[in-house]
């Protein structure tokens, strides 16, 4: 019922890797071979200069095109959009003072971007600490798994932003309005993820465990928890990911301090250079939550039993 | 050898539902085993034999009959039958040390199931661990991870855990099946070593002729599947210490090996033509 929407722990990180290292444009095996050697980069003490070429050139590329691409359309006029240059020194002067307070509503890009990650960071937070015990619930108990499965499936497909008027209505505040929606949006793939994962558990570790006759606790604490690991932090991965993308949207109905009303705070000052340095920064660091995650992940992967 | 039967199984026949219907997959097992008996179990694959191991075990319970280990019914899985899993099952997060501590913590240590027994400290439940590694020769990896260390060293730890937990019974599912050809002899012979020094009743599941004639007491050899049934026993009266050079132009050995191939390749081969 649940496992329609796994993602393998296994498969992830090279897909990932790639997408954080390029702009997207290799195809599937290549990426994963790229990302393999990558890994296994420290092995290799000294570092081939072509293959090295080979590895940043095209990202490099990749990300002139854009800028060429973008100077283009810019300078036309038609677009009315600002050139890479403009956008440039609207960053530098953006950067040049991140973190200024001078009034409850007018901060500096630092702080919008601290405060949409805090808020971010106690939605999910509170997910992590509701969906992950949920999800060993519904993975170790066919009865509850059943009995959720129709919930998982009626409620995920929702949009979380449908829910903020909910938490509008409840909360009687937009700060936990937004933390509200965060939670909503992270909770179903740390659900979802931990279930599985506690579904496949290798029989032979259970096998283990009943010959060993071990205690509930032991089971849990030396089987369980860490075979379901890394399904869980993939959990993690997918659930930090849409929240990052949704506390934008959220933060623009909710409004305060946060990057995503300060996008909509420029748009109605029609600072269109600030929107788009906003947007990089956004996509920054989503970056590197994912690649810090993707870290995590991999530490905590080992090998399965071959059976 | 006594001759009081340790492990008894009577009329034991064991089912699967499957979509298409029940498939019998054992049918009216009767077999005894004495204490401190070498038995193995010899088949062509999907004979039963691993289920027939997993019913002594106390993995699965049999559709009809029952199963005796001291006289008491076998009802679940226990630490005084330790098994030996065919593909070593080591927790990969734990160390090798760990893997043989934690069944050694469990029998000996501090809420230990075994009645009239005193739960022991640490360092002893330590040592115990130690001494199991030892006896398998992998004292010096017992701080290295199951995916840091060969296959066979895998496969030596996962028969020190089962050691370690000191069982009347030792189960082995095809224990070295993985394994390359010279591995598998030096753990035979380390193997016969443990088994001739702790007076361990031993029940392991081979398709290997040569293993099993050079290991065994008693061969147990199990009919094709469907409903699989235990078609001879061969008793290997071979002394003991057996050497593998020595065996090798030993009259008996042979006569022994010609019987297994025989049953194998003449009399139970046609069902595996049919099947494929």
């Amino acid at each position: 019922m649940v496992s329609a929407v796994f993602h393998s722990p296994q498969a992830q990180p090279p897909a990932i890797a790639a997408l954080a290292s390029g702009l997207g444009s290799q195809s599937g095996p290549a990426a994963a071979a790229r990302a393999r050697s990558v890994s296994s980069a420290p092995r290799r003490a000294s570092i081939d200069p072509n293959s090295w070429l080979q590895q940043a050139l095209p990202p490099a590329l990749g990300l002139l095109l854009l800028i060429g691409l973008w100077h283009l359309l810019a300078s036309t006029g038609e677009a009315r959009l600002p050139t890479p240059g403009a956008t440039w020194s609207a960053a530098v002067e953006l950067f040049s003072d991140p973190f200024f307070v001078y009034g409850p509503n007018d901060v500096g890009i630092g702080w919008q971007v601290l405060t949409s990650l805090e808020r971010v960071g106690l939605g999910f937070g509170l997910a992590a600490l509701v969906g992950i015990p949920f999800g060993f619930l519904i993975g170790r108990s066919v009865f509850i798994g059943r009995m959720c499965a129709p919930l998982i499936s009626l409620f995920k497909p929702v949009s979380p932003l449908a829910w903020l008027p909910i938490g509008l209505l409840v909360f009687q505040g937009s700060e936990p309005a937004a933390i509200w929606t965060i939670f909503i949006c992270s909770i179903w793939p740390m659900i979802i993820n931990t279930a599985v994962g506690v579904q496949r558990v290798p029989q032979d570790y259970l096998n283990v465990a009943r010959v060993l006759n071990l205690s509930e606790w032991k089971i849990l604490t030396k089987i369980l928890l860490p075979a379901v690991l890394p399904y869980m932090l993939t959990g993690v991965r997918l659930a930090v990911g849409t929240a990052w993308l949704v506390i934008v949207a959220a933060e623009m109905l909710t409004g305060g301090v946060g990057i995503g009303f300060w996008i909509w705070d420029e748009w109605n000052n029609l600072n269109i250079t600030n929107i788009i340095v906003a947007i990089f920064v956004i996509g920054l660091v989503g970056l590197v939550l994912e690649w810090a995650l993707v870290r995590l992940a991999r530490a905590f992967t080992f090998e399965e039993v071959k059976s | 050898m006594s001759a009081t039967p340790y492990i008894q199984v009577e009329g034991v026949t064991q089912t699967f539902k499957t979509q298409r219907g029940d498939f019998v997959a054992l049918q009216g097992i009767a077999l005894s085993i004495n204490k401190g008996e070498f038995v193995t179990l010899i088949g062509h694959s999907g004979c039963g034999k691993s289920t027939l191991l997993n019913l002594i075990a106390g993995l699965s319970a049999p559709t009809e009959g029952v199963l005796l280990c001291a006289g008491r019914e076998i009802a679940g899985p226990g630490p005084e039958r330790a098994v030996v899993f065919q593909n070593h099952s080591l927790l990969p997060w734990l160390t090798c040390f760990e893997n043989v501590y934690l069944g050694v913590e469990r029998v000996f240590g501090a809420g230990s199931r075994s009645i009239g027994a005193k739960a022991e400290g640490k360092a002893d439940l330590v040592a115990r661990t130690h001494a199991a590694l030892e006896l398998v020769g992998l004292n010096q990896a017992a701080h290295k991870r199951p995916g840091e260390i060969s296959g066979g060293m895998k496969q030596r730890v996962g028969i020190a855990r089962a050691l370690a937990m000191e069982p009347k019974v030792l189960l082995m599912d095809e224990p070295f099946g993985a394994l390359d050809a010279l591995t598998r002899a030096k753990l035979q012979d380390e193997l016969l070593e443990i088994v001739a020094r702790s007076q361990r009743t031993v029940v392991m599941v081979t398709h290997d002729v040569d293993e099993a004639v050079l290991l065994s007491d008693r061969i147990v050899m199990l009919t094709n599947g469907p409903a699989a049934t235990i078609g001879e026993v061969l008793e290997v009266p071979l002394p003991r210490p057996r050497k593998r050079v020595e065996l090798a132009e030993n009259p008996g050995y042979l006569q022994c090996r010609k019987a297994v191939l025989d049953f194998l390749y003449t009399r139970q081969a046609h069902v595996e033509k049919e099947a494929a």
